[in-house]
């Protein structure tokens, strides 16, 4: 069974996404080993009893939040939101191998995240903002 | 943290659905009624909007599916405005889809232009009461009192008492008719910048969409549909698809959609995995029966409507005698493909139909009001036996307005006598439809001797949405829908003569609107057209539409700002060109600028600028977010492919056939809203008509090449 469906239905863990079951999308991607990976192409039993899966749940919650979803909300990236779980995941990982991406890495790193709505514009801004902060002191959302 | 509808608030919040008075919002002057929910707290309708208990608990209610265009915010805020209460201090449910709350429909932009003023009055009214009550309470006049922050103050003294404490007694009162509403000074949530207090969700993948409804005991399945409309099941063998763990059943079910049905087969499993993995196992036989349709037949039969007139929407003059008779003159035809809305959450309905009788379905819907009626009509179950969860979508465009796939879901909870959680898988979203209509503009126009654009005529060709969808369109009429998009009235260009005609082409593959409905295909003529006309006559495309707009002042306005925004006048290097267009839909005014760069790994599209005028609006960065969603899918819609069908089925299946914008090919953006006092119009789709005639009159400006047919393929056209 792929990745995908052993988070959301056996484990219900409901953030992350099915978009397309092919790897066009990126509404699936989780991180192996602090890697993104696109779930719906990942087996479940390829994985070793080692292997570290973090979902966007293992990111943050709305009360704790990490810096790229603070990012995220300071730039009111989401319109419907669907998508942002995996392009979050992917944005994280830019960032753990690129803590200053050029607008050509984020084109590159985050190609394979699709967004229906039309967020890419507002995702740029959040991945610069997002690489312009320490990783913040959690706190929770509030209008200001 | 705010109390956005997480699931569990979603699933308290359908009890307080069914609560209390119907009290629709036209009904103001009616009276009120109080429900007891336990002992200890009364819960208090106040209006069917606003409900606040004994303990000061406020909860707002939207009544307008969130797709994403904001919702959530904008309609709780409309009545937090007036109501005198903080947004992040109240809860927000969503509506259930009984009368009481009006239409419940999000779609044709139409949600904060048609409550406005209703949720205003809303507002006012339930704070008019709570003002009385304390006044009667401290035995005062209601002008010695006011409102603020969910408390009621008697003005130079230091009483207050919470709206929970006033509830009881105001709900008791007579609701005023005219309460008097906010000045536009004192506005504290309209107009205003807020962040959206659903985005912390949104980020955090708490955010609860119709994919994500967990209901126990819940079963899955998967719908596969004949592959082409005039198919049908001959036979299937599930043997191995029966073989695969934790399939419960596959049986032969049917997809009904308004103008036909079509032969489909349920997959039902105790998980989704096992229902996708045995619906790619199931081995159909399909048999065609007669003539199947493909797209290049429906073009076909579009085109030989070209040399005709069709039904006039409206004239003014005799455009074929003033055509005739000119000297200058052109024509030109242009095409719009089929188009899939492709949300990425796929269309899917959890639905019980239960052995006593009653129903409940939890939905990715844009509009519970019509999915209750359609419910009940198709099960033939009493509305007040249908419960309707109205879930977040994560996107729709229009897709979800057409509930199919919820009756699907109806049909196998009730074929399994379980509850069920329907999901298509992305084959099935792409390649079933509806979609966008197809469409031509036979276009005509004539110079005049002074070089003025004098004739114009639209002649609109293709399918009627009303016509297939609601079995509506009689022959002697155009499609009203698009006439009122095309009209001289909604476009203000002040031609001396002018005509426009329709001319409706059936097809069988199902349409339907999809985010801008007819602007989308008939903007595309229309303002590439006037620049062919505006070259013909040697003449800036600019001043001529200004020209054609002398007598209209705000569309001007809106073309002078673009001109400012998008720096019109500055002189560009022989690599480079910009193209205008403007389009007026949903009461609203998007102009837009496309700036190409020509470089030797072909043309790229730049940046694009976009200027609205939607009137007065709740949220500025909302309409600045709508107007970028609206560029980016108008440029998907401009340059990547269109859905074809071929032997009667259709030619795309998933993201890797059917493609939109991604992150690499996004251009740079600036949107400019216009601030004005103008009653409020469309947000959510304005923007996105004039971004692909923007783009083919750019092309022009930079290649010399008028381009009449969408998709664009931009690697060719160098």
């Amino acid at each position: 069974m792929p990745l995908l469906w052993v988070i959301r239905d056996l484990i219900g863990l409901k953030g992350t996404k099915y978009g397309c079951g092919i790897a066009q999308c990126g509404a699936c991607t989780v991180h192996l080993d602090d890697n993104p990976v696109r779930s719906c192409q990942l087996q479940v039993g390829s994985l070793s009893k080692k292997s570290k899966i973090t979902t966007i749940e293992g990111i943050g919650t709305p009360e704790t939040l990490s810096k790229v979803q603070q990012a995220w909300i300071e730039e009111q990236v989401p319109q419907c939101g669907y998508c942002q779980s995996g392009q979050i995941m992917s944005a994280v990982g830019l960032l753990n191998t690129n803590p200053n991406p050029t607008d050509e890495d984020i084109n590159a790193y985050m190609y394979g995240n699709l967004c229906r709505c039309g967020t890419y514009d507002r995702i740029k801004k959040a991945i610069k903002r997002a690489a312009s902060q320490p990783e913040a002191a959690q706190t929770t959302n509030e209008t200001k | 943290m705010s109390k956005t509808i997480q699931r569990r608030d979603f699933l308290k919040s359908s009890a307080i659905g069914s609560l209390g008075l119907v009290l629709g919002i036209q009904q103001l002057a009616s009276a009120t009624t109080v429900t007891k929910l336990n002992p200890s707290i009364l819960e208090l309708e106040i209006n069917p909007f606003i409900i606040i208990d004994t303990l000061g608990n406020i909860t707002l209610v939207n009544s307008r599916p969130d797709m994403g265009q904001g919702s959530t915010q904008a309609v709780p805020s409309l009545l937090a405005e007036e109501l005198e209460v903080d947004l992040t201090k109240v809860n927000i449910v969503q509506s259930d889809g009984r009368a009481k709350y009006g239409s419940q429909q999000s779609g044709g932009s139409s949600t904060v232009r048609s409550l406005w003023l209703p949720l205003r009055k809303a507002g006012a009214a339930a704070r008019e009461m709570l003002i009385e009550a304390a006044a009667n309470e401290w035995k005062v006049t209601p002008s010695q009192c006011y409102a603020k922050d969910a408390r009621v103050y008697l003005k130079d003294s230091g009483k207050s008492l919470s709206y929970g404490e006033l509830s009881e007694s105001a709900s008791k009162l007579e609701i005023p008719k005219n309460p008097k509403l906010k000045d536009k000074a004192d506005f504290r949530y309209l107009g205003k910048y807020h962040k959206r207090l659903d985005v912390p969700s949104r980020v955090a993948g708490t955010a609860v969409f119709g994919i994500d409804v967990e209901v126990p005991n819940m079963l899955y399945a998967v719908m596969i549909h004949a592959p082409g409309i005039h198919t049908k099941l001959v036979s299937v063998d599930d043997t191995e698809a029966k073989a695969v763990t934790g399939v419960k059943r596959i049986f032969a079910s049917k997809r009904k959609m308004p103008h036909t049905e079509v032969d489909a087969i349920a997959v039902v499993a105790d998980n989704y995995w096992a229902a996708l993995k045995a619906s790619k196992l199931v081995k159909p036989t399909w048999a065609t029966e007669g003539a199947v349709e493909n797209s290049d037949d429906y073009f076909a039969a579009m085109h030989k409507e070209v040399v005709n007139e069709g039904v006039n929407a409206e004239e003014k003059g005799d455009f074929n005698a003033f055509y005739k008779f000119s000297e200058k003159k052109l024509e030109a035809v242009y095409e719009t493909p089929f188009l899939a809305h492709a949300a990425i959450e796929p269309v899917n309905a959890t639905a019980h139909v239960k052995e006593d009788g009653t129903v409940e379905v939890w939905a990715p819907i844009q509009g519970p009001d019509g999915a209750l009626s359609q419910v009940s009509k198709y099960l033939g179950v009493d509305a007040e036996k249908v419960k309707i969860n109205s879930t977040l979508l994560g996107g729709s465009f229009g897709r979800k307005a057409y509930m199919d796939f919820l009756m699907e879901a109806c049909t196998i909870s009730k074929e399994m006598n379980a509850p069920v959680k329907l999901v298509w898988p992305r084959e099935e979203d792409t390649a079933q439809g509806p979609y966008r209509p197809a469409m031509l503009s036979s276009m005509k126009g004539v110079i005049s001797k002074k070089s003025n654009i004098a004739g114009f005529h639209h002649h609109a060709i293709g399918e009627s949405i009303m016509g297939q969808v609601f079995g509506w369109q009689p022959p002697y009429e155009a499609d009203s829908w698009l006439s009122g998009e095309l009209s001289e009235e909604n476009h203000k260009y002040d031609f001396d003569v002018h005509k426009l005609s329709y001319s409706r082409v059936k097809t069988t593959i199902p349409v339907v609107w999809w985010r801008s409905v007819y602007a989308s295909n008939f903007a595309w003529g229309q303002e590439s057209f006037l620049d062919e006309l505006a070259h013909e006559a040697g003449k800036d495309p600019y001043e001529v539409r200004m020209d054609l707009l002398k007598d209209s002042k705000r569309d001007q306005i809106v073309l002078e700002a673009l001109k400012k925004a998008a720096n019109l006048d500055e002189k560009l290097p022989e690599n480079e060109a910009k193209g205008i267009a403007m389009f007026r839909s949903f009461e609203s005014m998007s102009a837009a600028c496309v700036h190409l760069i020509e470089t030797e790994e072909g043309i790229k599209i730049a940046k694009v600028t976009s200027i609205i005028d939607c009137g007065m609006y709740i949220n500025p960065d909302q309409v600045k977010a709508q107007t970028e969603g609206n560029i980016v899918m108008g440029l998907s819609a401009a340059i990547k492919g269109g859905i074809t069908f071929t032997d009667g089925k259709c030619d795309q299946s998933n993201f890797d056939s059917y493609q939109f914008l991604r992150i690499s090919e996004m251009p740079d953006v600036e949107i400019v809203i216009i601030e004005n006092d103008e009653a409020p119009g469309g947000v959510g789709e304005p923007g996105l008509p004039p971004i692909a005639p923007a783009l083919g009159n750019a092309i022009f400006n930079l290649t010399g090449k008028r381009i009449r047919k969408l998709p664009i393929e931009m690697n060719s056209l160098v």
